[in-house]
This record gives structure tokens, sequence and C-alpha cells, in this order.
């Protein structure tokens, strides 16, 4: 899984950007993204997802559960 | 100092005026004061010297920082960082109104490089404007790159332009080398509690390390990093004001321990504001209900404060991207598109020409005053009264009474006239507002008050007034502000022991609360 940016809910901020420990984070239209690809769900990096930790609006960065949970590296 | 003793620096001969009557000033208080109390405009009475001459050097242009400045200088806020790394159950990002007026909110944000050119294109038009704050919307040492990105950008630019921020204090012992390396000589920070069980109560969470605290652990993490960069600041010779935000029922009465706190650790003004909290701006105490304070709650608090420290009481509680005068909003003249088109031809020699014929202005304004007081002098009485005045700057009676969006609020007694705070009675676009009398607002704004001071005012709003119990008073019409409220003082104080009227004490006034209807 990764985590996602629900965009209506997004104030573009910024605070998650300079968080995310593999910078999978982007402006985007006007808001933030987060690229699926990149995203660990910050484990291995912090005990909590930096994006959720710091943005600002409560249940805006989400886990998507339409990837598959993700798995550290062994 | 006397009264009498002022009045002769007030009226040696003109080459030696400017710098004496300044030299007074600088003695006495700093802001603007005058009269046997010493008590300033925006006040203290702990002591001639709480103010020291550099102090007031460095304040005397600063409109956030000296009332008396405000009638004369401008600042301007560049909206550059937008994160911010705590929450306040005070303050909601998530909505934006153009015509709205609170701390947090913007229209639009600004790169470091568009915010270097939005400064020089309003310093351009604008010449009284001497001060760049950056103060959000989020927290500008939660965005550390961007808001020194920008001072650097100005500093090589515009290097009379003083630079300023406003902090919640969270990152602020991080930054402090930082701050003092851009020469910026004015911090504030704001401190609601001392308190971390009242900090719980104001803040839900804190983001620091990496980490998320919540209750009491974030908000005892919070003060101790808020007193610790109030005290490595002071260290340094940053002058430091304080904002709190009064929040009845939670902090209110604590307030008096923060002003105790942050005076010990060497700030040098502490500005109290009453809380915005409208449910339509979807804060956690706009939906709970948590009220604001009282127009009468709110000045005893800063008086009670008063006696430890210099109170400020002009704030605006203005918008991270407000432009002008305190009290005007020209934001909506240096939209990015408009600056981005905009031919600068930044001439600092011309700004110096211009902030000289105000500094004029402003010495004419302070010599009236200390006149009038003059005439005071002898005089004892225990009363003390508010009156309410409509201006537009400059320190004149020279608004129309319909046309005022505020009203400015001066405390008289035999010490003189003090500024007490405002009070705005512009129209609000929130639900069931709209259709409102706004003679009604008004005469709940300055309920308070025994007189309103105008440049002119209509036969109808006169008599509604006068049956309301406030005397609207037009004969001082652009006169100077405190040397016609002293003289109207007098006049009043003379028919009050002459038995021709009896001294009545007035109720308390409401503080208007939501989004400002933009007149520009």
């Amino acid at each position: 899984m990764t985590l996602k940016i629900i965009a209506s809910q997004c104030t573009s901020c910024s605070a998650c950007e300079p968080e995310c420990p593999n910078v999978a984070i982007s402006e985007k239209n006007g808001t933030f993204v987060i690229d699926p690809k990149k995203c660990t769900e910050c484990i291995g990096h912090f005990d909590e997802p930096q994006c959720a930790a710091v943005c600002p609006v409560d249940n805006t960065c989400v886990i998507d559960t339409s990837y598959p949970r993700y798995q550290p590296p062994a | 100092m006397d009264a009498s003793v002022q009045h002769e620096q007030a009226t040696i001969p003109d080459g030696e005026k400017l710098s004496a009557v300044m030299q007074t000033i600088a003695e006495h208080k700093g802001c603007g004061t005058s009269g046997g109390s010493g008590k300033a405009s925006c006040g203290s009475g702990a002591g001639q010297n709480d103010l020291p001459p550099d102090i007031w050097e460095k304040v005397k242009n600063h409109p956030c920082y000296s009332e008396e400045a405000h009638h004369h200088y401008a600042r301007m806020h560049v909206a550059v960082a937008p994160a911010c790394n705590i929450q306040c159950n005070y303050c909601n990002r998530k909505y934006d109104c153009a015509n709205e007026s609170r701390p947090g909110v913007v229209s639009e944000k600004l790169s470091p490089e568009q915010a270097a050119k939005k400064v020089l294109a309003v310093a351009s038009t604008i010449p009284q404007m001497t001060v760049l704050g950056i103060a959000g919307p989020g927290d500008p040492l939660a965005n550390p790159e961007k808001t020194f990105k920008t001072f650097e950008l100005i500093a090589k630019t515009a290097p009379d332009i003083k630079l300023c921020l406003s902090t919640n204090g969270l990152a602020l012992p991080d930054h402090v080398d930082t701050i003092a390396g851009f020469n910026v000589d004015h911090v504030t920070i704001t401190i609601n509690m001392v308190d971390p069980e009242i900090g719980a109560k104001i803040y839900p969470w804190v983001f620091w390390k990496h980490k998320r605290y919540t209750g009491v652990e974030a908000a005892k993490l919070l003060t101790d990093r808020q007193l610790q960069g109030l005290e490595m600041l002071t260290e340094r010779g940053i002058l430091c004001k304080v904002n709190s935000v009064m929040i009845p029922g939670v902090n209110d009465k604590h307030l008096v321990e923060v002003n105790k706190a942050v005076k010990s650790r060497g700030a040098f003004l502490h500005n109290i504001m009453p809380l915005i909290s409208s449910p339509e701006h979807g804060t956690v105490f706009g939906l709970t209900g948590q009220r604001g304070p009282t127009a009468q709650e709110l000045k005893a608090l800063q008086d009670e404060c008063e006696g430890e420290m210099n109170m400020m009481r002009h704030c605006r509680q203005c918008r991270a991207d407000a432009v002008g005068l305190l009290g005007e909003d020209r934001s909506a003249e240096f939209t990015t598109d408009k600056i981005m088109a905009m031919e600068v031809n930044y001439d600092i020699d011309s700004r110096k020409a211009y902030q000289a014929a105000v500094e004029e202005e402003r010495v004419a304004k302070v010599v009236a005053k200390q006149e009038e007081l003059a005439s005071l002098a002898g005089q004892s009485s225990d009363i003390k009264l508010l009156v309410a005045v409509a201006t537009k700057g400059s320190g004149l009676i020279n608004e129309h009474f319909g046309h005022a969006k505020e009203f400015q609020v001066y405390e008289l007694s035999t010490a003189g006239a003090k500024f007490v705070g405002h009070r705005r009675v512009d129209l609000y676009c929130q639900g069931g507002y709209g259709d409102e009398d706004s003679l009604e607002t008004v005469i709940r704004a300055i309920n308070d008050c025994h007189a309103v001071f105008v440049a002119k005012i209509g036969g109808c709003p006169k008599s509604d007034l006068l049956a309301a119990g406030i005397e609207p008073v037009d004969q001082y019409a652009h006169e100077f502000i405190e040397k016609s409220a002293i003289a109207w003082f007098k006049d009043y104080l003379e028919k009050v022991n002459s038995g021709e009227m009896a001294h009545v004490v007035r109720g308390d006034a409401e503080i208007r609360q939501g989004a400002l209807i933009s007149v520009a």
C-alpha cells in the first residue's frame, strides 16, 4: 500500500512535501500528490507516515488500499 | 516629567524642535506618549525607562510595534510560508474568502522571487511602506528556506526596508542565528499559555522532529521551545513582541501569568488580541461555540497587564498578505498578475524625502497634543471615560461618520488622552448580517463610549446617537485627535463640576467578528 492525498481536502500548504523521506510528493494542478511508486509509508524511516502526521486537515493523507502493502527490502 | 516641562520643550525654536520632541518621547515612553501619568498611548506604567532610546529608534517607524507610528507608516506581509508545524483551535487554513480579514488566510501564495518583486512594487507605490513581515499564512519557520530566501532577496534590492517575522515559536530556537544574520530586528511570537494543561485546550497537536505530539505533551514542548526562543532572541538584542489570543474561560485569567513570563524573558511589547471564532470559519472554537471577549473584558485584561509592560492595543489582526497602513488593506492592488506587469522604479531618495515629510507631520501632532495637555494641568478628577474617533489616519479627525469602517477609542482622564483600542464597524459577508441596520452596528461597537468625534455627520444618525447616550462631536473636524479629545474633556469636566450635567458610567461594547467586505 501507499498513501494518497485526497485532493478535495488538500489546502496546498506544502507542509508534507519536505517531510517525505522518499521525495515522493510534488505539486500537481494546485494540490499535492504522492507518487505510489516512491511511497514506502515511511516504513523503516519513521514511526508514522510523515505526510499524515504534518497535514493540517484530518483524513487527507490516507492509505490507498488499491495498492499492495509496501514490503521493506530484507 | 510633568506637563509644563513638556510644554517648554515643545515650544523651543524650530531648529531644535524635532530632536527635542523626539527626545521627550524617547525619554518618556517611546510610543508617542504624553501626560503626567507616564502612560504611553500604546501604554505602560512600568516606568519611564522601560523603552530606552535605542529601542524607540528601532520601533518608531514600525506600525506593528508603535501605536504612534501606525498612523503614519505602512507594512506589508508576503505569503511565502504556507506550511505550519502546529495546529491551533482558532485557526482553519481550509477556507479562504478574498474579502476575509483574519490571520492565517491569504488569497494567493508567492514564491520568494515573486515576493521580492511585490515588495519593490509596493514600496515604489507606497513610500511610507517601511516594514516587510513574513507571517504565514502558516509558520515562517516551518518554511525556513522560503522565508530566508525572501529576506535575502529583499535585503539586496531594498536595504532600507525593515524585516520582521511572526512565529508560533516551535522551530524558533533552531533559527535564531539565521534570523540574527539577516538583521531581522523584530520578531513576534504567539504565546497563548505557559501552562501545558491550558495549552492542551488550545493546541490539538504539534509536529516536531518527525513526530506528531498531542495533548499536554505537545503543549509542554511548545511552551518550552517558545520561551527558549524568546530568551535566545532577546539575548541577541532582537526586539520581541508577544501576541496572545484571549480565549474567555480558557486562558483569559492565565494571560496575566503569560505576561509576567514573557516580560521576565525580555519581551518589550505584549499584544493581547480577542479570539476570532465565527462558526463559518470552520475552526474548532468556531464550531464549539467558544465565544470571544467583549470590548470591556479585553480592555480590563490589557489594563491589568499594563502595569507589567508595554501593551499593544492597535493590532488589526490582519491577513498574512495584508498591504498598507494598519486598518486598510490594499492587497487587491498588488496581485501577482498586476505586480508582474508593473514597471518598478525603486528610488530610495524619494522614499526618504517622503518619510521626512511624514516625520514633520508627526512632530506637529505631538506638539499639538502636548500644548493642549499643558492646559489640563492642575485639573484633578477621578472621571475616566472613552471616546470614539473617526479617522483616515495622520492622527486627524478626518473621516465622515457614515464612511468609517472602524473607530479608534481613546480613554480620557486628567492624565490626558490614551489610545486604548479600535472597533470595527464594517459590514460582513456572513449570513444574516447583510441587512442589518448599520447604525445599530456602530452603536453596539462603541456603546461604552461617551462621545464620537467625526469630521461630519448627518442629522439622522446624530439624533439616534444622542438617544443612545453617545454625544456626536463634529466641531473638531480635521484637527488633531488627542488635542481635540483633551479640549473636549476639559469642557466635559467643567460641565460636570458646575453641575450642568451629571457624569454617567457607560456599558459594555461588542467586538465585531467575521469576514470584512472589501470596499476597495
